[in-house]
């Protein structure tokens, strides 16, 4: 499985991306700056935490425009698994490739900790490893992480299986408690808490990595 | 500009000393212009010079065989073996902060940050010491809210993690708070980057964000003590950019891995002035400066205004002649600006030049070796008497108090604002006795910890500075970490005052001793004086960050109890020193007495059996006593390990003296039981005092059959509690 981690100016979690997805899938990801218009092809495309352009903006606002998102656009949309974490979930959604918004936190505070999260689907191509129901413990760091739709979207998303994870307690004011969202094809998922902070033990815990050798499993 | 009459108002108003000014006037053989008179006020303030404060802090010990580079860089270096070495310092940033606490504490961050990446090192952990004023002073509560915002909000946008701090409240520092940040970094032991200047001809570049009018003087009132209307000197304050800071990195370290850099120093306090200053008399070469190329963020800035200019995210360095373009596209890259705006001279002067003419031209040895430095007249505190500290009238109360009260309770509330796991090596996050970080991609990592006890330090300014030494060199311990150095960060009141110059030589004093009988040397270091309001000084406050390594990172203790039957120890001996104990102030409301003494032959001795223990995979779970004594130390271990414990002390002391007796060089261990006999022995044959206080278990911590009952429960609330609470006006 080969695979990319976008960089933007500002994004801040990239060598943790590119070191949980070396460590499992042996392979060194690419690298791709903001301002590439094309890239290698890859199996798997990674949005990585951050503070992209500084997000003096709205949070993603001004990457969701980079010239490397077109191509990224281009590519979800023909099939190709995306994942974006924490800004990388904020930049989807302000692409439009993910229904909803990230809004600041209810609380007005960054949060930085554990968190459960309750899996909710365990058929995608990004959590196949886990089981529907059962809880797994997984960091946030976030300002803005209080994800918000209007009631349609929300009904329509948990009809379709679209929600991947859901808080197990409120942390920041997100609807339903909504961690992690995919689009209707099921290539692109969308999540505030970061899966490669929680890839071995000594960081405490792995839950996280499960996330990756779903993808690898299915990738091969 | 050049026109503007140099009076003695204009001198005095630029903090200078009648006396300083003829310095000024015996060195340039002229009267100086107002730019010329601004760059000596900055470089000769207290901020930059360390004028008060030099000839003592000489007698600080700075050598050891892993040290690369001491006091007198950016930062202090050591070496960690493999080729790598750790770069770290700490610095204050607590009168803008007071002022503007989210934009004082942000820069102050962005500040160390530059401070350490500017000597080749990638940053991998922020720390910070904080000192509040009480809880109920109606300044208090909007101060740490915008501190710790101002501290997460830069840190967590640079992407280093802020792995670990301390935060006080005293009324001393009701109208002067300190925000003091360190940063630790990691450099190949090989590229480490200096400030000394060298090459005639050589360009002088600027990189990073442009140059405004905001933080002009910041290094001049930072040697001013406060008044009530302080509040007016907020333009003062600079603005930070996390955001420029994170590229400014990138692009410094992506430059760094060339070979084009022949000196390199960022622009912090006093800006342009002291980083072009120091650049060239520690390189004893002269600078031309083409101040019309300096990168403008406003229009029509004079030479006085970007010279004394303390705009953030700005770096100064030297390139080797014919390498600006490849730097440029560095820069360009990332989106920053860079400008060539002058070279080196052989003329041994700082020149100025602006629209074609020179607007200043200063011998920089009048500038550096003619800097004033002063013996300041200093009387020693009084040594204070001992008293017998009597039992609280309550004894579950005050236990109760104490754990959830200003000064024990949980810092969550702060460090859950702070990303603390961002760039993946964190192996032991805020709460624990230190910080702990991998170094990336190794077993190895580095153990941080800052503190000191200002209490103690004004009891006895000698006992305080050794016991601030002391207690990171015992956190860091109590992680498994071998302490290596220290950087300090001196916060203390108006020199000029005999009794407070008496607190900071007494300090020093006890400081220097303890880094010398625990080969724990000084290598960097920030020294912030003139902490008063209306005349009333702070605690003396000389906060120690220090850094230790863990050579197997997976051989590392923690506080927490680890399930039940575990055997509880005390190493080391309590004795009746309740002194200015933290008991002592909070419960008896009384500040009297001795402070704890620390026989730094005997913290050896346990620091090394304990990091012993730890390194052979014998001991996981360690906590240091200090502030509340025995009973903090134990409620700690049993709150965040979920596991209550059963304790019985002797009658050797009485029970609140065995409880809250703040005695040096204790720690508490839980064992496993088929391990603990052996422990035990092998304490006893190191000589160390040791005692088997009880077993881990149950939902409460019961002492004595029930002479104390804490249940857990109770207790965690008590603990979690207060902050939150304090911050939403609650309590």
């Amino acid at each position: 499985m080969k695979s990319a981690v976008i960089v933007f100016p500002g994004s801040n979690c990239d060598r943790d991306m590119a070191v949980a997805l070396e460590k499992v899938t042996g392979k060194k990801p690419e690298m791709v700056w903001h301002q590439s218009a094309d890239f290698e092809k890859v199996d798997f495309i990674a949005l990585p935490g951050g503070f992209s352009y500084g997000d003096y903006l709205r949070c993603g606002a001004m990457s969701a425009r980079s010239t490397v998102m077109k191509e990224v656009i281009k590519r979800a949309e023909a099939g190709v698994p995306v994942l974006g974490v924490c800004n990388g979930f904020q930049v989807l959604t302000e692409t439009g490739l993910l229904p909803g918004a990230l809004m600041r936190n209810a609380s007005l505070h960054f949060v930085c900790r554990d968190v459960e999260l309750e899996v909710v689907n365990d058929a995608s191509l990004f959590t196949n490893g886990y089981t529907a129901g059962s809880n797994i413990t997984i960091p946030v760091a976030h300002h803005d992480g209080n994800y918000y739709a209007d009631k349609e979207t929300l009904d329509a998303l948990e009809g379709e299986g679209q929600v991947a994870f859901r808080y197990a307690e409120d942390i920041n004011g997100a609807q339903r408690r909504i961690a992690g969202v995919l689009n209707k094809k099921g290539n692109v998922l969308g999540m505030m808490p970061h899966p490669e902070r929680m890839i071995e033990p000594a960081l405490g815990g792995s839950d996280g990595r499960i996330l990756f050798e779903s993808v690898m499993n299915r990738l091969g | 500009m050049t026109d503007t009459k140099i009076t003695p108002e204009i001198v005095r108003d630029h903090g200078l000393t009648p006396k300083e000014y003829d310095l000024i006037l015996k060195g340039l053989g002229r009267e100086p212009n107002l730019t010329e008179l601004g760059i000596y006020s900055v470089m000769w303030s207290e901020h930059c010079s360390y004028k008060s404060s030099k000839i003592h802090l000489k007698k600080l010990p700075t050598k050891a065989p892993w040290v690369i580079c001491g006091p007198g860089e950016n930062a202090g270096v050591i070496d960690i073996g493999d080729g790598q070495a750790a770069i770290f310092k700490m610095e204050s940033h607590n009168h803008p902060s007071f002022i503007e606490p989210y934009q004082g504490a942000a820069t102050g961050v962005g500040g160390i940050l530059r401070d350490v990446f500017t000597m080749g090192a990638r940053p991998v952990a922020n720390m910070n010491a904080l000192r509040f004023g009480e809880p109920d002073h109606p300044k208090t509560r909007h101060l740490v809210a915008g501190v710790v915002s101002g501290i997460g909000g830069y840190g967590n946008c640079v992407g280093v993690p802020t792995v670990g701090g301390e935060t006080n409240f005293d009324p001393s520092y009701n109208g002067n708070i300190l925000v003091n940040a360190m940063t630790v970094g990691l450099a190949d032991a090989e590229k480490i980057f200096y400030s000394a200047a060298a090459g005639v001809g050589n360009p002088v570049v600027y990189v990073g964000s442009k140059t405004g009018r905001d933080g002009i003087h910041g290094a001049t009132m930072a040697s001013a003590e406060f008044t009530d209307d302080s509040e007016e000197k907020r333009p003062t304050v600079q603005v930070g950019d996390p955001f420029t800071e994170k590229l400014l990195i990138e692009a410094c370290l992506e430059l760094m891995a060339t070979d084009a850099i022949v000196a390199i120093q960022d622009m912090g306090a006093a800006g342009l002035t002291s980083s072009s200053v120091e650049m060239a008399s520690k390189g004893g070469v002269g600078f031309e400066l083409i101040l019309d190329n300096v990168p403008q963020r406003e229009e029509n800035m004079l030479p006085y205004e970007m010279m004394l200019s303390e705009s953030q995210e700005r770096m100064l360095m030297v390139l080797k002649p014919g390498r600006e373009e490849m730097a440029k596209a560095i820069f360009e890259k990332w989106e920053l600006d860079f400008a060539v705006i002058g070279h080196i001279t052989d003329t041994g002067n700082l020149t100025l030049k602006f629209k074609g003419e020179t607007v200043g031209d200063i011998p920089l040895n009048t500038l550096v070796d003619d800097a004033p430095e002063y013996d300041r007249p200093h009387t020693a505190t009084p040594k204070r008497k001992a008293v017998d500290v009597e039992a609280p009238k309550d004894l579950k109360k005050a236990v109760m108090d104490l754990i959830g009260g200003p000064n024990l309770c949980s810092r969550r509330w702060i460090w859950s604002q702070y990303d603390h796991m961002v760039m993946g090596d964190t192996i032991q996050r805020p709460g624990g006795d230190a910080a702990v970080v991998r170094v990336h991609g190794t077993e190895k990592a580095l153990a941080i910890s800052t503190d000191v006890t200002p209490r103690y330090c004004y009891a006895d300014p000698v006992e305080g500075g050794k016991q601030a030494v002391a207690e990171t060199w015992r956190n860091i311990t109590a992680t498994g970490g071998l302490p290596l150095a220290i950087t300090n960060c001196l916060n203390f009141g108006n020199p000029e005052r005999p009794e407070i110059m008496g607190q900071i030589v007494g300090c020093l004093e006890g400081m220097a001793e303890a880094c010398v009988a625990l080969d724990y040397p000084i290598v960097s270091g920030n020294v912030s004086l003139y902490n008063e309001t209306n005349g009333k000084g702070i605690l003396p406050t000389p906060a120690i960050g220090g850094v230790g390594i863990l050579k197997q990172s997976k051989h590392m203790a923690t506080v927490p109890f680890k399930g039940d039957g575990q055997v509880i120890m005390l190493f080391g001996e309590t004795k009746n020193e309740l002194g200015a104990s933290l008991y002592q102030r909070e419960i008896l409301k009384k500040d009297e007495g001795l402070p704890p003494v620390v026989d730094l032959a005997v913290e050896r001795r346990n620091g090394d059996f304990v990091r012993a223990l730890i390194e052979n995979g014998q001991l996981t779970t360690v906590h240091d006593l200090s502030d509340g004594g025995l009973i903090a130390a134990l409620a700690d271990m049993a709150i965040s390990g979920k596991t209550g414990a059963t304790i019985t002390l002797d009658d050797s002391l009485p029970l609140h003296v065995h409880l809250f007796s703040e005695s040096q060089s204790r720690y508490l261990i839980a064992a496993e039981p088929d391990e603990a006999e052996t422990i035990r022995q092998e304490a006893r044959d190191a000589g160390l005092a040791v005692a088997v206080l009880g077993t881990t278990g149950g939902d409460s911590i019961t002492v004595n059959g029930g002479a104390l009952d804490l249940p857990l429960a109770a207790l965690t609330a008590a603990h979690e509690g207060w902050f939150p609470a304090f911050m939403k006006n609650e309590l």
